[in-house]
């Protein structure tokens, strides 16, 4: 898995440091990793490789500021430039009065509670809208329409017995009218963009109720196949806007770099969660961390620079490499963590750590860790080799817990400076090849102690 | 089975697939003509446009290149079938089935993120074990989304199946238990049960799917006894993701991808298999009833490739 754009430009461009600028070939090999980081967060390849393109010429003859790392700096450089594509256009919603929004897309992509998430953010606003149901293939799509416009508070007009979507939408247009309603909100049967004929009966639904807003609601998730989908929809039934969906999984969202790329079309809105209120409006700095898997960097290095000591973690991190590492540095560390905050905040502030899940679980683990550690003696922590049967059942019972709990944090140690010593040896640049890879920690990524030494800062 | 292959095809013909293009272009019509460097990455292209990602991607390609090197007059079509073997080397075994049940009633759970199919998927197969004879019934768990239980009614009544329900907003792990009750009662031999959809980062959505397991559990200690995860096949690398997490949280039995009619080629399949080893059961393509069909892996590495239009053809 391609999780942490910033270590893997990290290794590719450690040959940068020291030099002055940034040249043709030394980044060649720092965007090849850009590249692929892309394609892992699914943008498309053509997408993808037009994008390296610009930020090889935007990157060029930059001059390579000291304090921070090239890494770094070239990892500004496309966040920028990403952020710059993905807001390119007005991302403004238009607030036109009366108003009417002709929603699009895939089956399963969220149009029918994306419609009622709209209807209420626009009667936030002052707008008193209707929701109208033009999905007359799912069974119950109606009736999903209906249970949410009434949750939401809005008008709702829909037929069951006609299969005429067009005339439907003319019709409540004309009661929605009627009833003095300004923001009317149509929500359409998900199709395949390649689908002929429900293809043509959207734009005859277009052409009958004449929609100042046409939005494509698209899975945040979506593939490669996302240019094809916003390609077609676009040249069938011209867009106003784009909306991502379920934003609030896990997903990078490169669809969204994809969909943005090729059809001009400005993201409006994402939808971030079940609830009716769950509806952002768009940020592009955000969405461009995201895709790069970068998390806040910039407050990452922040906090760690007002709280570690810098020569402290020069020291660590020489320890680790020298495989020297005992339970006393991993305390240090553990605590120098600590006071940059929740150990869920710090992870979503990592790259490519983000997306674990740290709960109450990780957090109540970090804890017991930390009182098993304070239980051992000096002696202990710094030599757990002479952790006998007695010794350990008297630490565990100092830390009120149980003694398969102890051994388990002095298994993940030992597998853990296992990984140090390995790290040392010949086979250790292949096995750091591999574990960028996969993008996993050593000790399946469930010892959070061991991160900030490895940070780098 | 002309069904799958047939059907697949059927798909795969909505659309110019990029795929078949970049084939065309390596060796004329799957044929003769030598590959060269601007083909190979016109191949690089169509094997991430299928969604293959980084891996899956690089190991097809280190194939050919390495066939390519001691064969210089290597033509499309050999790429195409050295391709689809590496496929199918990997997928060797990705093969789920499921016709003869050892459980009374077996139970089938189907899991996955909202929009991937779940409720379709669930009525599909409830008609296609019915089909084969057996005597199924659904369980509508789905007690969150708006309409779900209208929805999954619908099916059941249009297709003529037994469904449990009861009202929106219900306990999910209540309604399993009242269908087994059911099942049992009424001697089904599959028990459906289609849940509400939840993306998997969200923790007390994945609390509640371990509790219908534990309802179930009361009854019978194996049960549920698989749980499949309904996968979107037009969605990218996050469907790893999505499987892992659910296959962490709830422990997966196997797979049921979606949605392969458009012009995705449902690539992160592979992906999925490569790591978790859950087989793929069936594959969603298009929205009749019978458009639910058996996971074939030479059927779907062929299709992909463009041979088995060169079957076809010979």
């Amino acid at each position: 898995m391609l999780e942490n754009l910033t270590d893997r430009l990290g290794s590719a461009l450690r040959n940068l440091r020291g030099m002055g600028r940034i040249s043709e070939e030394n980044i060649a090999e720092s965007l090849q990793e850009v590249r692929k980081a892309l394609l892992g967060a699914d943008v498309q390849f053509r997408v993808a490789r037009d994008f390296i393109e610009r930020v090889k010429e935007k990157s060029l003859g930059q001059d390579v500021i000291k304090s921070v790392t090239p890494g770094q700096q070239i990892v500004k450089i496309i966040h920028d430039e990403l952020a710059a594509l993905l807001g390119e256009g007005t991302t403004q919603f238009t607030d036109k009065k009366p108003l009417r929004v002709l929603m699009l897309g895939l089956q399963g992509s969220g149009k029918t509670t994306f419609t009622a998430k709209l209807a209420k953010h626009l009667a936030k606003k002052g707008y008193r809208p209707a929701v109208i149901a033009c999905d007359v293939y799912r069974p119950a799509a109606i009736d999903q329409l209906e249970t949410l416009a009434r949750q939401v508070g809005v008008d709702f007009y829909g037929e069951r017995d006609s299969k005429d979507v067009p005339a439907i939408g003319r019709r409540g247009w004309e009661w929605a009218k009627a009833q003095g309603c300004d923001a009317i909100l149509f929500d359409t049967a998900g199709r395949l963009q390649i689908d002929s004929p429900l293809i043509d009966e959207v734009k005859r639904l277009r052409d009958a109720v004449l929609p100042d807003e046409v939005l494509l609601v698209g899975d945040a998730a979506l593939g490669q196949e996302a240019v094809n989908v916003a390609k077609t929809f676009h040249e069938a039934v011209p867009l106003t806007g784009i909306v991502l969906t379920k934003i609030d999984g896990d997903t990078r969202g490169g669809a969204a770099l994809s969909m943005k790329a090729v059809t001009h079309v400005p993201i409006k809105f994402l939808g971030t969660g079940e609830k009716v209120e769950d509806l952002e409006v768009f940020h592009p700095d955000r969405l461009a961390s995201r895709i790069l898997g970068m998390g806040d960097v910039v407050s990452l290095v922040e906090k760690a620079q007002e709280t570690i000591d810098e020569d402290e973690a020069l020291r660590m991190a020489d320890k680790m490499q020298r495989a020297d590492f005992n339970f006393e540095d991993f305390l240090t560390q553990m605590r120098a963590m600590r006071k940059m905050g929740s150990l869920g905040s710090i992870m979503k502030m990592i790259p490519g750590m983000g997306k674990m899940q740290v709960g109450e679980k990780e957090e109540k683990r970090l804890k017991h860790s930390e009182a098993l550690i304070q239980s051992m003696t000096p002696k202990e922590r710094r030599n757990p080799n002479i952790l006998n049967g007695s010794r350990r059942a008297r630490i565990a019972r100092g830390a009120g817990l149980e003694i398969k709990e102890l051994n388990a944090l002095i298994k993940q140690f030992a597998q853990m400076k296992n990984m140090m010593r390995m790290m040392k040896g010949a086979k250790g640049k292949k096995m750091m090849k591999q574990m960028q890879k996969k993008g996993g920690l050593p000790g399946g990524g469930d010892f959070p102690g061991g991160l900030p030494g490895g940070l780098g800062l | 089975m002309r069904s799958f292959f047939a059907k697949f095809k059927e798909g795969l013909k909505k659309t110019t697939p990029t795929f078949f293009k970049a084939f065309s272009a390596i060796g004329g019509i799957f044929g003769s003509r030598v590959l060269d460097a601007a083909a190979l990455d016109e191949l690089e292209e169509a094997l991430y446009g299928a969604d293959f990602g980084v891996e899956t991607t690089d190991d097809i390609l280190s194939e050919i290149r390495k066939a390519f090197k001691t064969n210089k007059q290597l033509r499309g079509l050999d790429a195409a079938r050295i391709g689809a073997q590496v496929l199918k080397d990997v997928l060797a075994e990705a093969e789920g089935r499921l016709d003869t049940f050892t459980h009374k009633p077996e139970i089938i759970v189907l899991i996955g993120v909202n929009g991937s199919g779940k409720t379709t998927t669930t009525a599909k197969l409830a008609k296609l074990y019915r089909d084969a004879g057996h005597r199924p019934l659904v369980g509508a768990c789905d007690t969150f989304r708006a309409a779900a239980n209208e929805q999954i009614r619908t099916w059941c009544e249009r297709l003529a199946i037994p469904l449990v329900a009861s009202q929106h907003g219900a306990d999910a792990a209540a309604v399993a238990y009242d269908a087994f009750e059911a099942a049992r009662k009424r001697e089904a031999d599959v028990l459906l049960l289609d849940t509400a959809g939840r993306l998997h980062n969200k923790e007390n959505l994945m609390r509640e799917l371990s509790k219908i397991r534990r309802v179930l559990q009361k009854h019978d200690e194996r049960a549920p006894h698989h749980a499949w995860l309904v996968v979107d096949g037009s969605i990218g690398s996050n469907s790893i993701e999505q499987a892992r997490v659910f296959h962490r949280e709830f422990g997966l039995t196997g797979l049921v991808v979606t949605k392969l009619d458009g012009t995705s080629r449902g690539g992160a399949l592979v992906g999925i298999f490569r790591e978790l080893k859950l087989p793929i059961y069936f594959v969603g393509l298009g929205e009749q009833p019978d458009d639910l069909q058996p996971f074939r892996v030479d059927h779907y590495a062929d299709a992909l490739f463009g041979l088995d239009n060169q079957k076809e053809q010979a």
